[in-house]
This record gives C-alpha cells, sequence and structure tokens, in this order.
C-alpha cells in the first residue's frame, strides 16, 4: 500500500474501524441526510486533519505546543479575511491560503527557533503565552478581524448552498455537498502527505530526537533543525485545516479559530486517539466529535434521572455542559495506562 | 579549621545586581512618559499590590520547578479552587463584612484566607500523589497529565458551584480609597501588599534560615547530592507542592476580593501570567519570581494607562525582551 507509506493500519480491529470511519466520512452525505450530521463530518474531517498535525509535534517530534490552535486560526484569518476584503473567487481563496500557510510557517519559525533550543516544558509555556497574546490581538484589532464578532463573507457560488443541479440517491448535489467533497478531499491528500512525512527519514530522525536528543545529536543530527521543520510542517497543515474549515462555515471568529478551548479539543483527540500514531487522531477525532455532539443528549438524560432520583450533585456532575469531566478523566487514564491511546490498545490484537 | 573559616574560605557566589534593578528602570522610565507625580504614584502603587498577588501565586510554582523538574500546567486550577473556597466563607458570613468593626473584617478575611490554605493544600497533596509521583522525571507525561488534572478539578468547580461569576467583596473597612494629597491607593491593594510582602519575606527567612529551607534550597541546587546525603527529598518535595498550591489558593482568594467575583476561567488566565513571570525571573528562582512579578504588573499597568491596547500583550513584550537579554531568565538557577 504505497499510497499510505507502508504504515497502514495494523491488526484487524483498527482496520476495519479506520475503513468503517473513512467509509463513513467519504459517503456522509448520502449515508446521514440532513444539515447537522453534515456539519458533524464535516467537523470530524477538520479536527483529525488538525490533531493529524499536532501529532507530529506531540507524538513523533515529542513537542508540546499550545500555539497549535494559533495556526489553525492564521489558516482561517488569511481565508476568510481574503474572501472578506476582496470578494468570492476561487483565486481568493488561494491568495488568502497562500498568505495564511506562509505566516503560519515564518510565525513557526520564529517561535522555533527562539524557544526550540531548551526544555521541552518552556517551549510549553512560550507557546501558551503566544498563543494568548495572539487571540488578545485579533480580539483587539477589530478593524482587521472583525474583533469578538469575526467576519461572515461569502464563498464561491458553487459552494453556496443555493447551486442546485439535480439529485442522486434523493440527495440533493449542492453547494453544501460539492464543499463537503472540497473539504473531505483535500483533508485526505493532507492526511496522506503528513504520513508519508512520519514515514520518511524525516520522520524517523524525529522519534530519534524524541527519544534521545542527545543520542541523535551525537549521531550527527541537529536537532534544532529537525523540531523547527517539524513545528513548520505541522503548522502548515494546521493551516491548511484552517483554511478549510474557514470556507465550510463562511464565518471566521476568535470562537471558532482561535479559542483555547479547540486547543484543549485537540489535546483530547490526540491522547485518546493514540499519540504517535497519525491513525490515531482519525479515531480520536471521530469519538470526540460524535461524542461532543450526540453523546451529551444521552448523558443529560442519565442527569435528569439521577436528578429524579434525589441525588443533586451526581445530577450535577452528569450534566451535558460537563461533558468534558468525562473526557478529562479519560485523558489522565489514557495518559497513564494507554500512552499511544485507542490505536495502542488496538494494535496489540494481531490479525 | 573551624567551620565558619571553612565557609570564609569559600568563594562567594557573584550577585548581579542589575537584574534587581529592573523594576526601578522600568519606572523611571515610564515616569516622564506618564507626567504627573501623582497619577505615576498612584499608578506605581496599585501595580505594586498587583505584583504582590501575582508573586504569592507563583512562587510556589517556580520552588517545585526547581526542586524536582515539576511543572505544574494545573496550578491555574488552585487559584480558582482558593477563591471558591473564599466564596463559602463570604458569603455566609456577609454580615462579618458589613459590620463597621475592622475585628470582624479581619476575621472574615482571615478565616477564607485559612480555609483557602487548607484546602488548596489538601487537594494539592492529593493531586502530588495521585498524578505526578507516577510521572516524575517524564516532562511529556507531566505536561499532560496536569493538564488532564485542571480540567478535572476545573469542571469539578463548575459542577459544584454552577458555572455563573459568584461575586464577591472585600470586607467594608477595604472597600473605599486612601488618598495622600494627590495620591489614591485603594485600601484593599494595601491589604493585598502587605499580604504579599509577609509572604515573600516569611519565604526568604525561611529558605535562608532554617534547616528546611536549607535542604529546599539544596534540592534545587543538587538533587542527587541531598538525597545521598540521607534526606528524603520526595517528602520535602510534597511539602513544597503542598505549599505552592496553598499559596495559589491564598493567592486567588485576594485576587477574587480584588476582581469582585470568583470564576473558574481565571485559573487559565492567571496561568499565563504566571508563566511569563516564572519564564522571565529564571525557572525555580524565588527572587527571579519576585522581581517578574514587579516587572511584569509595573509594565502592564503603565501600559493600560499610556496605550490600553497593548496592554494585554506587553507582557509577552516584556518576556521577548528579558530573554533576548538574559536566555534563561533575570536569575537562572544553577545547572539548568
Amino acid at each position: 500500500m504505497n499510497i499510505l507509506s507502508h504504515d497502514a493500519p495494523r491488526g484487524w480491529p483498527l482496520r476495519t474501524l479506520m475503513i468503517l470511519v473513512t467509509a463513513g466520512l467519504a459517503l456522509a452525505p448520502f449515508l446521514f441526510p440532513g444539515a447537522k450530521a453534515l456539519n458533524v463530518a464535516e467537523k470530524i474531517t477538520v479536527m483529525a486533519l488538525l490533531g493529524a498535525s499536532y501529532d507530529l509535534l506531540l507524538g513523533y517530534a515529542g513537542i508540546v505546543s499550545f500555539a497549535h490552535v494559533m495556526f489553525f486560526g492564521i489558516g482561517s484569518y488569511g481565508v476568510g479575511l481574503a474572501l472578506y476584503g476582496l470578494g468570492p473567487g476561487w483565486g481568493v481563496i488561494g491568495l488568502g491560503a497562500a498568505a495564511g500557510l506562509f505566516v503560519a510557517m515564518v510565525v513557526a519559525f520564529g517561535v522555533g527557533l527562539f524557544s526550540l533550543r531548551v526544555q521541552a516544558i518552556f517551549f510549553a509555556m512560550v507557546t501558551l503565552a503566544i498563543a494568548y497574546a495572539f487571540n488578545v490581538l485579533a480580539s483587539q484589532l477589530s478593524f482587521i478581524t472583525g474583533g469578538e464578532d469575526g467576519r461572515s463573507f461569502q464563498i464561491p457560488e458553487v459552494l453556496r448552498p443555493g447551486f442546485k443541479i439535480g439529485e442522486v440517491f434523493g440527495v440533493a448535489i449542492n453547494g453544501r455537498f460539492f464543499a463537503y467533497y472540497l473539504v473531505f478531499a483535500l483533508a485526505v491528500v493532507l492526511f496522506l502527505a503528513l504520513l508519508r512525512v512520519v514515514n520518511s527519514p524525516f520522520g524517523r530522525v524525529l522519534q530519534a530526537v524524541r527519544e534521545n536528543p542527545f543520542r541523535a545529536e551525537a549521531l550527527g543530527f541537529r536537532t534544532i533543525f529537525h523540531r523547527t521543520l517539524a513545528t513548520c510542517i505541522a503548522s502548515a497543515a494546521a493551516a491548511a485545516a484552517g483554511a478549510l474549515n474557514a470556507i465550510w462555515l463562511k464565518y471566521v471568529g476568535p470562537d471558532t479559530a482561535l479559542s483555547s478551548s479547540i486547543q484543549i479539543d485537540v489535546l483530547v483527540i490526540v491522547v485518546i486517539g493514540g499519540m504517535g500514531t497519525l491513525y490515531g487522531a482519525v479515531i480520536g477525532a471521530a469519538l470526540f466529535v460524535i461524542a461532543e455532539n450526540y453523546l451529551q443528549a444521552l448523558i443529560g438524560r442519565l442527569s435528569q434521572g439521577a436528578g429524579d432520583l434525589g441525588l443533586p450533585l451526581l445530577a450535577q456532575l452528569l450534566h451535558p455542559d460537563r461533558w468534558l469531566l468525562w473526557l478529562g478523566l479519560m485523558f489522565i487514564l489514557a495518559v497513564y495506562f494507554a500512552p499511544t491511546g485507542i490505536v495502542g490498545k488496538l494494535r496489540e490484537r494481531r490479525d | 579549621m573551624s567551620f565558619s573559616d571553612m565557609g570564609a574560605a569559600l568563594p562567594r557566589a557573584r550577585r548581579e545586581i542589575l537584574p534587581a534593578l529592573t523594576p526601578l528602570i522600568v519606572a523611571l522610565v515610564a515616569w516622564p512618559f506618564i507626567g504627573s507625580f501623582s497619577t505615576f504614584a498612584t499608578l506605581t502603587l496599585a501595580s505594586l499590590a498587583m505584583g504582590m498577588m501575582i508573586f504569592t501565586m507563583a512562587s510556589g510554582l517556580t520552588l517545585a520547578f526547581g526542586m524536582m523538574d515539576v511543572l505544574n500546567f494545573g496550578h491555574g486550577a488552585f487559584i480558582a479552587l482558593g477563591a471558591y473556597v473564599a466564596t463559602l466563607v463570604f458569603l455566609p458570613l456577609a454580615a462579618w463584612g458589613e459590620s463597621p468593626s475592622l475585628g470582624l473584617n479581619l476575621a472574615l478575611l482571615g478565616l477564607a484566607l485559612l480555609a483557602a490554605i487548607v484546602v488548596a493544600g489538601a487537594v494539592g497533596f492529593a493531586f502530588e500523589r495521585v498524578l505526578i509521583v507516577p510521572v516524575y522525571g517524564q516532562h511529556l507525561k507531566q505536561i499532560l497529565i496536569t493538564i488532564g488534572g485542571s480540567i478535572v478539578i476545573e469542571q469539578l468547580l463548575y459542577a459544584l458551584f454552577g458555572p455563573a461569576e459568584i461575586p464577591l467583596q472585600p470586607p467594608a473597612a477595604f472597600r473605599d480609597s486612601l488618598s495622600l494629597g494627590q495620591v489614591a491607593l485603594e485600601k484593599y491593594r494595601l491589604l493585598a501588599l502587605v499580604v504579599g510582602l509577609v509572604i515573600f519575606v516569611g519565604q526568604i527567612l525561611l529558605l535562608n534560615r532554617t534547616k528546611i529551607g536549607l535542604l529546599i534550597r539544596a534540592g534545587v541546587e543538587n538533587r542527587e547530592m541531598v538525597e545521598a546525603l540521607g534526606y528524603r527529598i520526595e517528602r520535602l518535595f510534597i511539602g513544597v507542592f503542598m505549599a505552592g498550591a496553598a499559596l495559589a489558593g491564598l493567592g486567588g482568594v485576594l485576587w477574587a476580593l480584588y476582581r469582585g467575583q470568583a470564576h473558574a476561567s481565571m485559573g487559565g488566565e492567571l496561568l499565563v501570567l504566571i508563566f511569563i513571570v516564572v519564564i522571565i525571573g529564571g525557572l525555580g528562582s524565588v527572587e527571579g519570581c519576585f522581581l517578574g512579578s514587579l516587572l511584569v504588573a509595573l509594565i502592564a499597568t503603565y501600559a493600560g494607562f499610556l496605550a490600553p491596547k497593548l496592554a494585554l500583550i506587553s507582557n509577552i513584550l516584556a518576556m521577548v525582551v528579558v530573554l533576548l537579554w538574559r536566555p534563561r531568565g533575570l536569575y537562572p538557577v544553577s545547572g539548568r
């Protein structure tokens, strides 16, 4: 399987799960009709790509960055502001995406050179501060970014819901349909590219640097170069994910593009799905987004049941808004007992 | 040769004085831009109080890191915890806070601070034992596990206290301002300044004048050597970690009263500020942390007055400038 860079998901349970998720996403407009289901599928796709790019840093290079969503935001704002300022057009999308990718890589290069020389912890702290500052800047410079309200914009006509050309199997073939497949196709291509990167000699060196930076350096690899390049590649992929998401949402603002809660979500997705596997991001994103959108109703019902039984505290703990509590617990358990997450656990069962 | 002679023979570490003067330099540079002396003095006094509150919250974090290489990304959760514990004391005893008697006012505040210290310290103990012990020495896992812990604590706080902000007011005696001529100072800030100074002086005395302090400083310099001499550094570390959590809780009470509300999100916001302070000061250094707190508070206040748009990122700029000048912070701890 050359297209998977000789790194196919190993073991039958994982293979089955990956095929199910991929097929589900590829056929989402046909399998799950309705606007909400398509939104969920799009979010899974984007989060999977964002998570995969984060995994390149976290799982393969062993770098903890809290500014990853910042690059996602740079991509979003690149496309969003270009479309807002110059009007809808494919050239404008390309221009905005190119600008976003370029800025993301330059910023990543600067941050990497500035802070990757020292301990991992230092990088984590510095990126947290930088991401916070960037978030504040995006909200403050409202004459450019629209501030807290963000910017809504028009996309090319082919991608608008109003653009209809017919029906196939009872599914309307309209702009939303095309927009979904645009996001999906580009995400798949970028995911395969990331898979290629982590399975290249460069990816192997990254893992060596992660395991033992001194030994890697003694063997003649410039660890700073490798870490900085990894940061740049991951940031560019994150910016691309942000650009795709902006096109889908036709809106860009701090809540959808820069919020620190997205950063926590990505972290949770990658850790629970499985660090250093890349497939973990896909499985994690699917689980996370489905849980976010559908499981909440279920625990809401449990919460009501607990409230009826006269257990107010349990009712509070099971409240739909508190679902992050349970994910946090899962996250801690995953770090202890399953460092390679769900994917790692499934891989243990070979066929 | 007696012991004291040996001490005299040892070369003393050279103390660099310039980093210690940075807050003063910043203040002097800002003065001409601000103009009038009274405004300048008011701003400076106000920012000193803010700096002391930040120091209270940050000092435990930097010490724990210096000792065991453990950086707690969940430190903010203890701040929020302290703030919520304060609401538990302040709301039922609201009458004490409204009464004109200074004694009752102080008793209320003291009770809230004590409760926050006890609860945050106890949770800190559990946090250290359950979450951090299994991942000593593994940085990546430490970062992840402490983030997971802070998510859980934050969500539990929401579940227990509800998602809305809880309003909180300082006791009646500390609500208005003192004025010395043209210079105004809120009484509450004065109180925060005093509490922060007491904690700073107490910490310095504890670290420099007691056996435990000696061991802690030795542990920061060289953990293996302290262990080789037969001291259980892990026990010492639990103490330092608990103290750090308790100080974070105490700082949370002060900050919540200063802001007039308690909310779980304050932990995350302050954590960014605390990290900047700790980085500026030099990871592991208490004196550096003190200077960093003052520097950050001064710069934030002056920038807020001179260029409000810049205020929120002024701290990041300060951090970058300090790191360009001294890449390991104002007072780097040796061996790091």
